[in-house]
C-alpha cells in the first residue's frame, strides 16, 4: 500500500502462495489492534464509562467495516484523480480474487479497511467519558468516508499527489496517525470539556487493561508494518524487525523521563510509550536501518511525553491523548523518517544520507494532512452537531456512560438486580421492589 | 459530641471532601454501600433480559465531631451533595456517648479535634 508501485495493478501480477499466507495473517493481526485499543482506552476511564470507551473501538470494527467495503475502499483506492479515488469498486464491484500485485485483490480490499477500523477508533480516545453514542457512530462513519478514504488515496493511490510528490509513509504515519490525530484535536475541542475535567482527578480504573491493550496492539502492529510490505519478502522482515526495535526503544526512553522526572517509571507509562514508539516508526518502517528504528524510538517520544504533561495542565480534554500520542508521534515520526531513511534499506535517502529535501517533502505531506484533517473533521462534526446534540445530559454523565448509553455494567455485582418483563412466575420478586419503595425511609436498614 | 452519617451520590463525594476540607473537618471515614431512597430505578439489560437495578450505589461518609463543629459539617455536606434530583442522599447526627483515639488514648472533644501534623 505504501509503495505506490506495487500498490494498485489489479489484474497485473501473479498471485504467490507466501505472500498471501502472510497478508491472511497480517489482516487478522491488524484486526487485532482494534480490540487492544479498546483495552488500552477502557484501563485509562473511570469504571462507570468502562463498556462505552470500549464499545466505541468495537463499534468501529461493525460500522467502518460496512462503510469501508460499500464505499471507503472505491474512494481510496480506486483510480480517479489525484485527489481522489473514483466510483470504479463501488460496492466491490469488480474487487475479486485476481492478483492485485501478488495477491488477491479482494485481501488486499480487506487489509485497507482493518486501516480504516482503527483509524477511526483511534479519535475516540479525544471524546471518551461524554459523547453520545449515536452521534459518534455518524461521525466516524462519514469520517472514514470524507476524510480517511482522500488521504488514504493521496499517499497510497497509484495516482495520488503526495505519493508523486516523493513522501514518505510506510505503513501510515500520515493516513492514519496524523489524520486522527487531527480529527481527536478537533473532536476535543468541539465536544468540549468532561463536566468533572480540572475539578476532580480522572485517574484511570484499570492499569493492567493498559498494559494488555499495549502488548496487544504491539503483537497486531507487526502486521500493520510488516504487512504493508504486501508479501513475505525482505522489506516485511525488516519492517518487522523495526516494528521490534522501536517500541523497545520508546519504553526504555519513556522509563527514563518518568525516573529523572520522579524517581518512579509508571506502567501507564511504560504502555504509552510503547505506543508512541510504535506509532513513530510506521511511517519509517520499510525504509530505515534496524539502529535508525532504534534511533526513531528513543527520539520520537521525547516530544510526546512533555506534551502529555503539558496537555493535562490545559483545558484541552483530549481525554487519552490521542493528539499527543499519535498527532505528534506521528509528526516526529514522519520527520525521523526523512532523517534516518536510506536507499540501502529500501527507502529514499534522507538527510543523514545527504538528501535534507526528504524533510522538507516529509513536511509538506504532514502540514496538508493536518489541514486537511482538521478542517474536514470540524465541519463534520458541526454539522452531526447542528442535527442532534453531541453530549449527554450533565447528570447522565455523572451516572456513567455504561448504563446511560448501553444499560449495562462492566462491573455490576448484581445485588440488588431483580428480573423485569418476563417471567411473570417471579412476581412476588417485582412485588418486593415495590415494597421496598413503598416502605417508610429507616425501615430499609438506613440506606438513603 | 456527635457521630454524622451521611449517605451521599458516588460522583459527589469529590465535591462533599472538598467541602469538608474547606470546612476545616477533618477526619472522616468512607464506604461503598448500596441502597435505595426512592430514586427510578435504572434498567439495565444482558442479552435480552431486562434488569431492573433495584440498589443504587451509594456512599457513606462517618464523621465524628465535637459541638461546635455539627452545623458547620452538616451545611458542608448539604450544600456540597446536592443535585436537586431525587436519590442526593441522607445526613444522620447522632449522639456519641464516648470517643476514645487509640493513639493517647483521649477521651472526649480532645479525641475528635485534629492534631497538626500526627506524632
Amino acid at each position: 500500500m505504501n509503495d505506490p508501485v506495487t500498490a494498485i495493478q489489479a489484474g497485473a501480477g501473479v498471485l504467490n502462495p507466501a505472500d498471501i499466507a502472510w497478508m491472511l495473517v497480517a489482516c487478522a493481526m491488524v484486526l487485532l489492534m482494534t480490540p487492544a485499543l479498546a483495552f488500552f482506552y477502557g484501563g485509562l476511564v473511570r469504571s462507570k464509562n468502562t463498556l462505552n470507551t470500549m464499545m466505541m473501538s468495537f463499534a468501529s470494527l461493525g460500522v467502518v467495516g460496512i462503510v469501508w467495503a460499500l464505499a471507503g475502499y472505491s474512494l481510496a483506492f480506486s483510480p480517479g484523480s489525484s485527489w481522489l479515488g473514483g466510483s470504479g469498486y463501488l460496492l466491490l464491484r469488480g474487487v475479486g480474487i485476481e492478483p492485485n500485485g501478488t495477491i488477491p485483490h479482494v485481501l488486499y480490499m480487506a487489509y485497507q479497511g482493518t486501516f480504516a477500523i482503527i483509524t477511526a477508533a483511534l479519535i475516540s480516545g479525544a471524546v471518551v467519558e461524554r459523547i453520545k453514542f449515536g452521534p459518534y457512530l455518524a461521525f466516524i462513519c462519514l469520517w472514514t468516508l470524507l476524510v480517511y478514504a482522500p488521504v488514504a488515496h493521496w499517499v497510497w493511490g497509484a495516482d495520488g499527489w503526495l505519493a508523486g510528490l516523493g513522501a514518505l509513509d510506510f505503513a501510515g504515519g500520515t493516513v492514519v496517525h496524523i489524520n486522527a490525530g487531527m480529527a481527536a484535536l478537533v473532536a476535543a475541542l468541539v465536544v468540549r470539556p468532561r463536566h468533572d475535567y480540572g475539578r476532580q482527578a480522572l485517574v484511570p480504573h484499570n492499569v493492567p487493561f493498559v498494559l494488555l491493550g499495549a502488548g496487544l496492539l504491539w503483537f497486531g502492529w507487526f502486521g500493520f508494518n510488516a504487512g504493508s510490505a504486501l508479501g513475505a519478502n525482505g522489506k516485511a522482515a525488516i519492517a518487522f524487525v523495526n516494528t521490534m526495535l522501536a517500541p523497545s526503544a520508546a519504553l526504555t526512553v519513556w522509563m527514563l523521563l518518568d525516573f529523572v522526572r520522579s524517581g518512579r517509571p509508571t506502567a501507564v507509562g511504560a504502555a504509552t510509550g510503547i505506543v508512541v514508539g510504535l506509532v513513530a516508526v510506521t511511517p519509517a518502517a520499510g525504509y530505515v536501518s534496524p539502529l535508525g528504528a532504534l534511533a526513531i524510538g528513543a527520539l520520537g517520544v521525547v516530544p510526546s511525553y512533555f506534551a502529555i504533561r503539558w496537555r493535562s495542565r490545559t483545558r484541552l480534554d483530549d481525554s487519552l491523548d490521542v493528539v499527543a500520542a499519535h498527532g505528534l508521534g506521528g509528526l516526529t515520526g514522519a520527520l525521523l523518517t526523512g532523517v534516518f531513511a536510506e536507499k540501502a534499506w529500501g527507502g529514499t535517502d534522507g538527510l543523514l544520507a545527504g538528501n535534507p529535501r526528504q524533510v522538507v517533502i516529509q513536511l509538506v505531506a504532514c502540514l496538508v494532512t493536518l489541514a486537511y484533517s482538521g478542517v474536514a473533521s470540524f465541519a463534520l462534526l458541526k454539522v452531526i452537531g447542528f442535527l442532534v446534540p453531541l453530549r449527554s445530559r450533565e447528570g447522565l454523565e455523572a451516572t456513567g456512560m455504561d448504563l446511560t448509553m448501553h444499560e449495562e455494567e462492566a462491573y455490576a455485582s448484581g445485588e440488588g438486580a431483580i428480573l423485569i418483563d418476563e417471567m411473570s412466575m417471579f412476581d412476588p420478586a417485582v412485588g418486593l421492589v415495590s415494597g421496598i419503595a413503598a416502605s417508610p425511609s429507616g425501615a430499609t436498614g438506613g440506606a438513603a | 459530641m456527635r457521630l454524622i452519617v451521611a449517605i451521599v451520590r458516588p460522583e459527589k463525594v469529590n465535591d462533599v471532601l472538598g467541602a469538608l476540607f474547606k470546612a476545616d473537618v477533618k477526619g472522616v471515614t468512607i464506604s461503598k454501600v448500596q441502597g435505595h431512597g426512592g430514586e427510578t430505578e435504572l434498567v439495565a439489560t444482558y442479552r435480552g433480559n431486562r434488569v431492573k437495578m433495584a440498589l443504587q450505589e451509594k456512599v457513606r461518609l462517618e464523621i465524628g465531631v465535637s459541638d461546635p463543629f455539627v452545623d458547620v459539617t452538616v451545611q458542608a455536606i448539604l450544600q456540597s451533595a446536592r443535585t436537586g434530583e431525587v436519590g442526593d442522599g441522607k445526613v444522620f447526627v447522632i449522639p456519641v456517648e464516648k470517643v476514645y483515639r487509640i493513639r493517647t488514648g483521649e477521651e472526649g472533644r480532645a479525641a475528635v479535634t485534629p492534631v497538626l501534623r500526627a506524632g
